[in-house]
This record gives structure tokens, sequence and C-alpha cells, in this order.
């Protein structure tokens, strides 16, 4: 694992609580969005609590949490070698390509 | 401050994850970030003392968020219906919330919540002297509402743009709710004020004494000329001020959110018909603002209300309730360690160690 969990572990061992991700999904047709991360000894607090803190208003449909230390992730100090998919790759764009109709790109999506 | 390095500090809890600052030139992608006015995340190279900066400022707003629960949280027994009374509640369970979210996105600069919140127990970081104040009164918790979350709402709009990109979203959530809170503190002293002469008189003793917390306290010291009465005391605040604008962590002086905030409330109070405390308040046609008397600092001084019984009592208060939270914690804790070696939660060690300790407290 990584620095940070193992920092975690030793102050869990001191008896704070575990760090975990929340994610809502704020209303129908929407993704789980991240909205930030509680304190919680378990995954059933962690969910009360997340439900206390970030659903006390709108029409929340449903709530996901995460340990923090179980989100892998990739760095953005990484983008170039990493993120050269997104980066560097311009033929993955519709606009790199001769419009479908006289009007131009705009034209595409006119039925 | 963690004394962690700066790589392995961005770890934090909001978004997980260290990261040593790559090659290049990371103060020149840093500064192009905020020059860009795009948002530093957790995991980008920081210079320490926007780090420093940071950390204190989202502190220092955390602990203001929950000590400022305690002066309307001490009328909720005593809420003239049962309408307000939820409300009340409505309220300051947002105002934990607020420092919920702010302790979470601290967490995201490598600093522990339980180490912000010892700081605050012992006296080494602060909550907004604001709330070093009593609430006397049922007037009270509305001037408080209207006032001084009227005035964290000017404070705090330019905050859902702030540089730090947790922050920012934390500020966010803040402002949406803050503006219920100011609208139900002024609903109850719309209520007052059409009410008896006793409590229009009520409202106007309350006001006469949050005013100058208001005014003053919750944005901070003069940082301007014109905003001072003291060459000396302004040059500190701005050089300060200037420090936080250029990392764009603040985007307005303080007096100019000061002077904000006075032109919203002079016709808020007159629809009362309630009386500022301020003789110099006066319609500047010239300026197009409201005149009023600028915050000198003996003036500021006298109102934070430093060393006073209420100061001391509100951080007594915060610890004594942390201190009585202290066997629920373990308890979720050894609940939460017996579920992951695998034992069933034991219903009769529960029941018989809960209401114990309840009979013990009672």
């Amino acid at each position: 694992m990584n620095q940070g969990a193992e920092e975690r572990m030793s102050r869990e061992r001191e008896g704070a609580p575990a760090s975990w991700e929340v994610f809502l999904r704020p209303r129908r047709g929407l993704a789980h969005q991240h909205v930030g991360s509680v304190r919680a000894c378990d995954a059933d607090t962690a969910l009360l609590r997340a439900r206390d803190l970030y659903t006390r208003r709108g029409e929340p449909l449903s709530l996901w949490v995460v340990r923090s230390d179980s989100v892998h992730t990739a760095s953005p100090d990484e983008r170039d070698p990493y993120f050269a998919n997104a980066l560097h790759k311009p033929y993955r764009y519709p606009q790199q390509f001769a419009p479908l109709t006289e009007k131009g790109p705009d034209g595409d999506h006119d039925h | 401050m963690s004394a962690q390095p700066a790589g392995a500090a961005a770890a934090g809890h909001g978004e997980p994850g260290p990261q040593e600052s790559g090659p290049g030139e990371p103060l020149d992608r840093f500064e192009a970030l905020v020059a860009a006015g795009e948002a530093v995340e957790p995991r980008d190279w920081m210079p320490d003392g926007y780090r420093r900066m940071m950390i204190r400022q989202i502190a220092q707003h955390a602990h203001s968020e929950i000590i400022g629960m305690q002066p309307e949280g001490a009328w909720l027994t005593r809420a003239p219906s049962l309408h307000r009374k939820s409300v009340l509640i409505a309220k300051v369970q947002d105002e934990a919330g607020h420092g919920l979210y702010l302790y979470s996105a601290a967490e995201t600069l490598g600093v522990d919540r339980a180490e912000l919140l010892d700081a605050l127990h012992r006296g080494q970081q602060r909550a907004s002297a604001t709330f070093n104040h009593p609430a006397l009164t049922w007037a009270d918790t509305g001037t408080i509402a209207w006032l001084t979350d009227g005035a964290a709402v000017i404070n705090q709009a330019p905050l859902c743009r702030t540089s730090y990109g947790p922050y920012a979203r934390a500020m966010r959530r803040v402002c949406q709710e803050e503006a219920f809170h100011v609208r139900q503190g002024y609903d109850l002293m719309r209520a007052l004020c059409e009410g008896t002469p006793e409590q229009k008189a009520m409202a106007q003793d309350a006001v006469n004494r949050w005013w100058l917390p208001a005014v003053a306290l919750m944005f901070g010291p003069p940082d301007t000329e014109a905003g001072g009465a003291d060459a000396r005391t302004a040059a500190l605040g701005a050089a300060v001020s200037r420090r936080a604008m250029a990392w764009g962590i603040k985007r307005h002086t303080n007096d100019e959110l000061r002077g904000r905030f006075v032109d919203a409330c002079v016709p808020q109070a007159e629809r009362l018909g309630l009386t500022l405390p301020d003789p110099a308040i006066r319609w500047n046609e010239e300026r197009g603002h409201y005149d009023f008397t600028p915050v000198d600092w003996d003036v500021y001084r006298q109102a934070l209300g430093e060393e006073t019984h209420w100061a001391r009592q509100r951080i007594a208060h915060r610890l004594a309730a942390h201190e009585e939270g202290a066997w629920v914690r373990e308890a979720a804790a050894a609940y939460a360690a017996r579920a992951q070696a695998g034992e069933p939660p034991v219903a009769q060690a529960a029941g018989a160690s809960g209401p114990g300790r309840t009979e013990e407290r009672a």
C-alpha cells in the first residue's frame, strides 16, 4: 500500500475512525457523484453519517460509501504518459473529419 | 500543520493517494493554474505557504461553524413554538454539517480533523470571535441568523470560486444552506417587530448587541486605508489580504465585503423598523454606498471578547461535549472491531453496557 494508507492505519491504531468517500446520486438520470467524505468505524455507520451530512435537502436517490484507502488512483502529474490516450489522439474527435452535410458539423445532428 | 513532506501530505482523506511533485517547475505550473482561475486539487504540488494559509483558513472556518452552534443551540429547548423549534434544530444541524464539510476539505491537505480539534481545544487555533458573545434573548437567535449568517453569505459567496477545489466545493454546499439561515432569521425578526412593543424592544436590543460583532468580526480586521481608522493595522491587514488574493484564496478585501454587508443590511433594517446602532450610517450619493463608522483597531479588539467568560465558556462546552462523547467513539470502534473479527454483535453485552452508561450519566 502507499504511504497515505500506512499513515491512515497508524492513525486508526490511535483510535481515529477510518475515512470513507461518499458518492450520491442526486436525482434520476445522473450518475453517482463524489460529494465528500465522512469518518466512521464501519460501513453502516459511514452510510448513516453520509445520509445525515449529504442528504438533508434535494431528492437524493442513492448513496455509496467506499473506504478512502480502497480507492486506487492515477495521478494528474503522470498525465503525459498515463493519460496520453486522452491528449494525443486527436483522431478520436468527430471534428477531425469531414462533416456529413453541407451545413458543416452543426448539420450532423439534424433529422 | 502536519510534519509530513509536501508530497505525502497530499494524501488527504477526501481524495486519497500521495504524489511527489513531478519533474519540471512545479511552482510555475501552480502559479499558471491559479492565474488561469483553475482549481488547485489535493494532489497538485502547492507552495508550503499556500498549504499553511489554506489549512489555517479552512480550520478557522470549520471551528467557527461548530462553535457557532452554541449561542443558538442554547435556545433550542426554549423556542416559542414547535415550528420555530424545528427550524432552529434544522439550522443548528446545518452548522454541524458545515463544520464536517470543512474538516473533510481540510483533511485533503494532509491534516487530521482530530489534530485540528485538539488545536481548537488547546487554544492554538480559534473560532470566529463573533461567537464569544452570549445569546441573551430569543431575539438573539433571529439576529444571529439575520446578521452574522447574512455577513457569512457575503463573505462566503466569493469563496465558492476560491482556488482550492475541495474548499470551493464545500463552500458551494454551505452557501446554498446559508440562504435558508438568513431568511428564517429575518422572518423571526419580522414576527417580533410586528408583535408587542416588548417584542420589538427585544429585537432592537439584540440588534444593538450583535451589530458590532457582525460588522467588525465576520469580515476580519480592516485591510484598506479607507476601511480602517489606523494606518498601521490597515497596512498589516492589507499585506495578508494581498497574499491571499495573489493565490486566489480570496477575491475581495475585508473592507470591500464589509461595505457590501452594510449596503445590504440598512434597507433590511428599515423594513423591520429597527435602527442599526451606528449613527454614522448615511447614504453617500457620490460613492453609491452607505457610509459607516470605520472599524478601528481598539473597537475591533474590544469586540473580540478574547479571554472573556464567554470565550472560555465556548471552548469548555465544546471540550466537555467531546470528552462526554468518548464512550460513544470507543463503543463504535469496539463494535466495528468485533464485526471485522467475524464475531456477531453481542446483543446481551450491548444491552448490558448501554443502559448502564445511561444511568450513570443521568
